[in-house]
């Protein structure tokens, strides 16, 4: 089935020809890469290069955009499934693999910005060295400290040269995760992504006029 | 001078990436680290000097996704 709708028409100005062309990665489909992909198939993404090698469990559904019946798939199958029923036009790449160092700039070349969305701060690290060193022109967008409920306002983003983080920067999941809380910081980073092919759209519409202007 | 997530610091000739993190405190196992923007990687902080006058930021990595 093909979108015959324009399911993006209340998009903000630009909004659909900015993602239209973009690919992005998404590093780990669970609480935070698979609320990521929805956000940003609903925005207009173009292309998404997903990676995860688990698969459903029960205990995933209390934040992870997955359902009942799709205990024991593949994340990545899982949820390519879920994306195109949005909008089947969307164009997805799926790696059920465990992702390491050498492989990420390997999975996620054709990528033009990165979603950091693992559970583990020492897998944060390696995936935030391992693509700054073979991409460092590129983004990448993580999630650090979205643990417990609440404190919402803690919730903030921090730059660091090519490196966005989202979250509080301080709480560790040993106090448990909460759908709203892990939603809110998966919706920081895409809203982040979102404005980031804005502001290269709206940079490179201005340098064609130039150019035109120019001739 | 320096400045380390936004806090001026003094700066000394040869100082390495290692040698600020210690004077900081930042013992964290998980952090990353850049210089003017760029990333400075794990195996290079031994090694890596920071010129005087740069924006360093050093920042402690969390669980949970």
């Amino acid at each position: 089935m093909s979108a015959n709708v324009d399911i993006f028409e209340r998009n903000v100005a630009d909004q659909t020809e900015a993602l239209r062309d973009a690919t992005v990665g998404i590093a780990g489909c669970g609480g935070l890469g698979s609320n990521i992909a929805v956000s940003l198939v609903r925005a207009g993404i173009g292309r998404l290069i997903l990676v995860d090698f688990d698969r459903v469990e029960p205990s995933n559904l209390n934040r992870q955009h997955f359902f009942l019946s799709d205990i024991g798939q593949l994340k990545v199958e899982a949820l390519s499934r879920h994306l195109t029923a949005i909008n089947p036009d969307v164009r997805i790449q799926s790696h059920p693999e465990r992702l390491d160092a050498d492989r990420t700039p390997v999975v996620f070349r054709e990528a033009d910005l990165l979603l950091e969305a693992f559970d583990r701060a020492e897998s944060k690290k390696w995936l935030i060295e391992a693509w700054c060193v073979a991409y460092p022109d590129r983004p990448i967008i993580c999630g650090n400290g979205l643990s417990g409920a609440g404190d919402t306002e803690s919730l903030h983003v921090l730059k660091m040269g090519p490196i966005t983080l989202c979250g509080d920067g301080r709480t560790d999941m040993t106090i448990g995760l909460s759908a709203p809380r892990v939603a809110i910081v998966a919706a920081m980073q895409a809203n982040e992504a979102v404005a980031y092919f804005l502001r290269r759209h709206l940079a490179r519409r201005t340098a064609t006029e130039r150019e035109r202007e120019i001739r | 001078m320096i400045r380390v997530n936004g806090e001026w610091m003094e700066w000394t000739e040869g100082m390495t990436v290692q040698d600020m993190l210690n004077r900081k405190g930042y013992d964290f196992a998980l952090i990353i680290v850049t210089i003017d923007d760029r990333l400075i990687p794990d195996d290079e902080y031994d090694e890596t000097r920071i010129p005087d006058h740069a924006d360093v930021k050093a920042l402690h990595i969390h669980h949970g996704g």
